[in-house]
């Protein structure tokens, strides 16, 4: 199956998602623009208005809400560089890229491996930013696996929007995409409220999504706080990853010109 | 050896019989076109033997490699020109041709030099470093069109390669076609449904209608095969004028009505002065005169028994179809 995993193609498809980054520069702003309101202002406005029971002394509601918005960034710009597939389609350049001799394998990896890097680039932005309104990190070193942990999650949620994409006709599903898979992972992943002393319901639904073990996981390194232990948060993302690859590689691999 | 080669090919879409049971050979440097209206299955021809599309039955290889058995040597020895366009607009013209380069693992060293080459071919070097959303469509067809070679393929496929454009553009793609196929020696097998474009660029033309190959032929012996041209000519008295061409051996056919009468003749040039001069000896004062030479068009009509944009019949080959229909008699 690796056999014919090509590194020039991964690199090649890479090169491509890097300068259409640093050229789109609109959409870098729209990519870091809502983080930013999310922080300034539901960090602030929150913050300085409520009490979250749940929050240890001596952990504002902004520093908490940090490592959320990171993993929403990392959602958002993952989910959106696979379904970016569905674009490519439109304008014809997927073709392009399914009709050269490689393995869709490679050329799933280069995809995987542009998003990955806008994802983290964008998430460190959100991280200096939240430096900037007062975030202090827990211990330097913990940056380290906290990368880890941005890249399974921004491997992951590509994967899946290459497997949604590949199974979109056209850009119609787009929008439910956003409203009933992207909307609902972010407001059930504990990016923005405690998951302690949560109803039944809603915390059972957190528990089933993926990225609260992200954020979770995130939150612990960063702040020094969390729900779960770090190694639920690790195994749950590696399994989510080594999933949702194998599912988008499935339906990317057969999906049609 | 052939650069294509087709057997009893077929494509079935569920009850859809797309392409049905086609054969056919293009020989290397060749220029071959498909011809045929939109529907006729072009599109689906030129799929399957890119490995895009699965055929259904049937044999089809290219420079020997089986496109069902071989499809990534078939795809690196191939270029591609779709329908529709395929470039990424947010890249330049010259980050289009290196993404596909090296997506055909052409080598660092050639790349550069390749670019240049197709570059210059198409006459784009100098917008080379312009990001293709600032393209003109011309502009982004001769660029796919470089593309299309940079893995220097030894068959190149156009589909309908100049689709909406202007007469201008369509010119010079079609002298940039000419060129690289004596430049890069390269066979180039091309779909259109513009009968002026086969005419022009093609060495042999397959008629293609409803999945069938009617006819594969040069356009030059498709156009003999019509036969006699046609002189159109309006005289002060038509009357006469055409009792007295009886005595003409050389006319084949006489039609006449609305103050025009036609003639169909061998070397429809070389007749008109005689017939002016036959005027002028008769007495009889020529008012106008023209001549319509069969084109592939009218082959095309032949063939199909329909026109290939209905709505734009020729008058020209209502008057053929007369006069045969009275010369038959």
């Amino acid at each position: 199956m690796f056999k014919n995993f090509k590194c020039e193609v991964v690199y090649n498809l890479w090169l491509r998602e890097m300068k259409r980054f640093v050229r789109a520069k609109s959409r870098l702003v729209a990519n870091i623009a809502q983080p930013f309101f999310w922080l300034a202002i539901m960090g602030m406005g929150f913050g300085s208005t409520m009490k979250f029971r749940e929050l240890p002394p001596g952990v504002d509601y902004l520093n908490f809400l940090v490592p959320g918005i990171m993993g929403m960034t990392l959602l958002f710009s993952s989910m959106f560089a696979g379904l970016s597939v569905l674009w490519d389609r439109q304008f014809g350049f997927l073709k392009e890229i399914l009709v050269a001799p490689v393995s869709r394998l490679s050329i799933i990896g280069g995809m995987i491996a542009g998003s990955v890097t806008t994802g983290l680039i964008q998430a460190n932005l959100i991280l200096l930013i939240g430096l900037f309104f007062g975030f202090r990190i827990s211990h330097p070193a913990a940056l380290i696996p906290a990368m880890i942990i941005m890249m399974l999650i921004a491997v992951s949620f590509t994967a899946m929007g290459i497997a949604f994409a590949s199974k979109m006709e056209d850009m119609h599903g787009f929008q439910l995409i956003m409203n009933f898979v992207i909307m609902p992972i972010f407001f059930l992943s504990g990016a923005l409220f405690p998951l302690e002393g949560l109803p039944s319901w809603l915390s059972f639904l957190a528990r089933l999504n993926p990225l609260t073990y992200g954020v979770d996981g995130l939150r612990a390194l960063l702040l020094g706080l969390s729900h779960f232990s770090i190694q639920l948060d690790f195994s749950i993302l590696i399994l989510f990853c080594l999933a949702m690859l194998g599912l988008g590689t499935y339906l990317f691999k057969n999906c049609e010109l | 050896m052939d650069a294509i080669t087709v057997k009893n090919l077929t494509k079935k879409f569920d009850d859809l019989i797309a392409v049905n049971d086609i054969s056919f050979t293009v020989k290397e440097g060749e220029i071959f076109g498909l011809l045929g209206p939109n529907g006729a299955g072009k599109t689906t021809i030129i799929k399957m033997l890119a490995t895009m599309l699965k055929k259904t039955s049937g044999v089809a290889r290219v420079l020997d490699w089986d496109v069902g058995k071989n499809p990534d040597e078939v795809r690196r020895s191939i270029g591609i020109v779709f329908q529709d366009p395929s470039l990424d607009d947010q890249l330049t013209g010259k980050e289009n041709l290196d993404f596909h380069a090296r997506m055909y693992g052409v080598r660092k060293k050639i790349r550069k030099e390749r670019i240049e080459q197709v570059l210059n071919l198409v006459d784009l070097f100098g917008k080379k470093d312009i990001l293709v959303n600032n393209y003109s469509g011309g502009m982004r067809r001769r660029l796919e069109i470089a593309r299309g070679l940079m893995h220097y393929p030894r068959v190149l496929f156009l589909d309908e390669p100049t689709l909406g454009l202007d007469t201008q553009t369509r010119r010079a793609i079609w002298e940039h076609i000419i060129k690289l196929n004596h430049e890069e020696k390269i066979t180039v097998i091309l779909t259109t449904h513009y009968m002026d474009e086969a005419d022009f660029l093609c060495n042999r033309v397959a008629i293609i209608d409803e999945g069938k190959i009617l006819v594969v032929e040069s356009p030059e012996n498709l156009k003999n095969m019509m036969g006699e041209d046609i002189i159109s000519i309006g005289v002060s008295d038509g009357e006469a004028f055409s009792k007295k061409l009886s005595s003409l051996n050389w006319i084949q056919g006489v039609s006449h009505g609305d103050g025009i009468i036609n003639l169909s003749v061998k070397r429809g040039e070389e007749k008109i002065p005689l017939l002016i001069n036959f005027a002028q000896k008769e007495n009889l004062a020529v008012q106008f005169v023209s001549l319509h030479k069969p084109t592939l068009e009218d082959v095309f009509i032949d063939f199909t028994g329909r026109n290939i944009r209905e709505e734009n019949g020729s008058t020209k080959t209502l008057i053929r179809d007369m006069i045969r229909a009275r010369t038959r008699k």
